[in-house]
């Protein structure tokens, strides 16, 4: 046996014992404690069970109401420089301004320029000297967009966490869409009206001193919450349990520069309620940390450092311009910063996942022994040669499955018996070209070595066209149709290494050991 | 001319070979000949196909694409569909598709297409509601339920569309790019073929159209070129091989040749395709559906629908000149 052959066959040797490495922890449960590997092919929701959520994030209404709350802000500022608007107001997402005085508008645009970095000057050829119509820039709108998904999907994160469900999955999906899938809840009417719930805000005192005790036994009227430290770690935080106040008395926040030693600030502003509230809470507690509790997970502890009894206040700390957009988001708006939609809903039984599971591994039974049968007596050798690489093929796929986490869904099963049919096909064009070239006269070698040889091309070029109508499929698909073109893209790459390079190796293991007069195809 | 079939050598073979063959080597069948005649073919059951989907005034969209609410359940007696419907019937639920699926009369496809003001999560509450209050608790199972709202469908639609387009284009480019400009055109054309025909198919047989049913039909897309570039490979050899014979002669030959492989390898994919469709269960019956019919006219449309284009291109282009 020639050295490559030998390199080739213990490389084949190799995929396969890798394979059952991968494979074994899904069908033995459990695998033996020593066993290398221990994850299970993914069942996917269809198979499984459980409930798949859809939900669309209203992100033109989070721009809407950016443009609102600038709005708001550049009135103020007008006021203060004591510069008069006869007219502020919003029409879709242009703001048009018509100052009373048409002197002061040199110093409108400074405002502008100096407070309203995002706002622009929309052209408006017939509008009067002091009318002005802005909006929101493009680079700013992308942000507000991109921040409202992302938050959206933080929330959700959030509240998904506290309702302890096993392996949740909580994912973007294209620029305004979240996908939140939940195994193995049937009913999720609970789920969905944790998600789509307004937000509660809440500020509550860290517990202090020896009586708040520890994490694992926290003190009397204290308790543990969790919140992400600043390196997005799990943190716990012992609480006081009492509610100091909630964020309905807050009316606005926002981010400002602060200044330079403490970096950016978020201000906010509170109700005349609030205001007197705050101001009690904050005289009493000087030197405390005060907790904003957000769905019970804590956002924020900042230090009271003085009394804050005018209704405003300021909160600093080392964080960048996003965080403090975020904390000031939350301050706003309790939670979501735009409406979220639920599009989609999908709940499949555990009985029909079973029944799913069941059924395709009949038809994959099936399919399997009909085209083996077929094989062999077809071709005979080169037919059992071939289901051999067949079934070499079936293991490779699946242990890829578990090698690589992929989801396995009823269509992926599917794909599976799919490839098993079309597998074939690349050892039908060899060995279809090998009685050819036999016909044609040749010795079995110079046969086998022509039909491989032919037969590559028209191989590999149709099984491009079948990987791109796959690759496509995965653009077009969501879970379970994708789980179904990653089936084909993979089987595709399965079958071209058992079926061609597979089979090849033991023709010439064959061939190089003895010369032969037939060969059995 | 001569055409001498390679099934007899003139040196005599040192070895004689016996295989197992469906099509003996040597068989000469005129396809290229019967190309007019199939072109009707062709034509009558894409025409057939396009007026069922008239005439049932579109396919049927399952929720994906419509959006509303689908029902699946499992009753533990057979249970007729009339006592489904009356025991849906009244209320907020005016049009109740109930749809027997998988063996025997238990497992049923209720679905209300299109979404109330009330939401589509009340529709679904109340099918649930119906059911219990007509049959009692514990004698079915609810084995899915799904919601879709119409916004999503919509978006389905279009991509769906843009995803089989896509694919056309693309496939057909490449055989452009790796063969002739021709091959590219006549593969599209097939391909566009079989689409039509597979959605004509889904429409006789009332088959849901949904998610996964499109999946299938790009799946038929890629088998149909994969077919298509099989023969247009040994066309493309036979063409250097044989440069003073007509293309048609050279056609015909490459089908003939490459004719028990197509057979064979189709056969196997129908094989699987059919244990799919018959014990794959009713959450993947359309998308076996497809997928059965889409490869059997995937490869009928390689012999008879992409060869006669590239030959119909090719005498267009010698009388240009």
């Amino acid at each position: 046996m020639s050295r490559s052959v030998s390199y080739r066959l213990l490389l084949f040797a190799a995929i396969t014992v890798a394979a059952v490495v991968f494979l074994l922890p899904t069908f033995v449960r459990p695998a033996p404690s020593w066993w290398p590997w221990h994850q299970p092919v993914r069942l996917g929701l269809d198979l499984q069970g459980g409930t798949h959520l859809l939900y669309g994030v209203d992100i033109d209404q989070a721009v809407d109401t950016t443009l609102d709350r600038q709005m708001q802000d550049l009135e103020r500022e007008l006021r203060d420089a004591q510069i008069g608007a006869s007219t502020l107001e919003r029409d879709g997402q242009v703001i048009h301004l018509r100052l009373a005085n048409v002197d002061k508008r040199s110093q409108v645009l400074d405002v502008l320029k100096d407070r309203f970095p995002g706002l622009v000057m929309v052209a408006t050829p017939d509008a009067a000297p002091g009318e002005m119509s802005l909006t929101l820039e493009p680079r700013e709108i992308q942000r507000v967009r991109d921040n409202v998904q992302e938050q959206a999907l933080k929330i959700i994160r959030n509240r998904i966490d506290q309702f302890g469900v096993a392996e949740p999955t909580v994912q973007a999906q294209g620029s305004d869409e979240i996908v939140v899938q939940l195994p193995g809840i049937q009913d999720p009417e609970r789920a969905k009206e944790l998600i789509g719930r307004t937000a509660l805000l809440e500020f509550k005192l860290l517990g202090e001193g020896p009586q708040a005790g520890t994490v694992e036994h926290p003190g009397q009227g204290v308790q543990v919450l969790y919140g992400r430290s600043e390196t997005g770690r799990r943190q716990a935080y012992l609480v006081e349990r009492r509610t100091l106040m909630t964020g309905d008395v807050l009316t606005d926040a926002s981010v400002s520069p602060g200044s330079a030693t403490e970096g950016m600030a978020v201000e906010f502003v509170l109700d005349a309620r609030g205001a007197k509230q705050f101001g009690q809470v904050t005289t009493a507690s000087v030197g405390r940390r005060l907790a904003i509790v957000l769905d019970g997970m804590v956002e924020s502890a900042p230090t009271i450092r003085e009394p804050i009894t005018g209704g405003r206040g300021q909160i600093t700390g080392r964080f960048d311009f996003k965080e403090a957009q975020d904390l000031a988001n939350v301050l706003r708006n309790g939670a979501l910063p735009a409406p979220l939609k639920l599009l989609e809903e999908r709940t499949v039984g555990p009985s029909l996942g079973k029944d799913s599971i069941r059924k395709g591994m009949l038809s994959f039974a099936v399919g399997t022994v009909l085209v083996i049968a077929f094989m062999l007596v077809y071709y005979r050798g080169g037919g059992a040669i071939a289901d051999g690489a067949l079934v070499l093929n079936v293991l490779i796929l699946a242990g890829a499955f578990a090698a690589f986490g992929f989801t396995l869904s009823l269509p992926g099963i599917a794909g599976i018996v799919l490839t098993v049919g079309m597998a074939v096909d690349a050892n039908v064009l060899i060995l279809e070209r090998i009685r050819e070239e036999l016909r044609l006269g040749k010795t079995p070698r110079a046969a086998i070595e022509a039909g491989y040889e032919r037969a590559w091309y028209a191989i590999r070029d149709s099984n491009v066209t079948t990987f791109c109508s796959g690759l496509i499929l995965f653009q077009f698909g969501t879970g379970p149709v994708r789980g179904f073109a990653v089936t084909l893209c993979m089987g595709i790459l399965t079958s071209l290494i058992t079926g061609v390079f597979g089979t090849r190796v033991v023709y010439d293991a064959v061939v190089s050991r003895r010369r032969l007069s037939t060969v059995s195809v | 001319m001569a055409m001498r079939s390679t099934g007899q050598p003139e040196k005599a073979a040192p070895v004689q070979h016996h295989f197992f063959e469906i099509i003996p080597p040597g068989t000469n069948i005129d396809f290229v000949g019967m190309r007019f005649r199939m072109l009707i073919v062709s034509w009558t059951l894409i025409a057939i196909g396009l007026v069922s989907i008239y005439l049932h005034g579109g396919l049927n969209y399952g929720i994906d694409f419509a959006g509303g609410t689908m029902v699946h359940v499992k009753f533990a007696q057979s249970t007729p569909v009339a006592d489904i419907r009356g025991a849906l019937s009244g209320g907020e639920l005016r049009e109740v598709v109930v749809q027997n699926v998988g063996q025997g009369e238990t497992e049923f496809q209720i679905r209300v297409v299109g979404s109330p003001q009330s939401g589509s999560a009340a529709v679904a509450d109340s099918i649930k509601a119906g059911l219990k209050a007509r049959f009692g608790e514990g004698t079915y199972e609810v084995l899915r339920v799904e919601t879709v709202g119409p916004k999503v469908g919509k978006n389905l639609w279009r991509d769906a569309t843009l995803a089989v387009l896509a694919a056309t284009l693309v496939m057909g480019a490449y055989i452009a790019l790796r063969f002739e400009l021709r091959f590219g055109i006549g593969a599209a054309v097939a391909l566009v073929h079989d689409v039509l025909i597979t959605l004509g198919a889904l429409s006789i047989a009332n088959m849901e159209f949904d998610l996964t049913t499109v999946a299938g039909l790009l799946t038929v897309v890629g088998y149909s070129v994969h077919d298509t570039v099989i023969v247009s490979d040994r066309i493309r050899e036979n063409m250097r091989k044989m440069r003073r014979e007509t293309l048609a002669t050279v056609m015909n030959l490459s089908i003939n040749e490459t004719l028990s492989r197509t057979l064979i390898t189709s056969g196997t994919a129908v094989l699987v395709t059919a244990a799919l469709f018959l014990l794959g269960g009713p959450v993947i019956h359309s998308f076996a559906f497809t997928l059965l019919v889409g490869f059997i006219v995937g490869t009928y449309s390689s012999i008879y629908v992409a060869s006669p284009i590239v030959l119909y291109l090719e005498k267009r282009q010698v009388k240009r000149r």
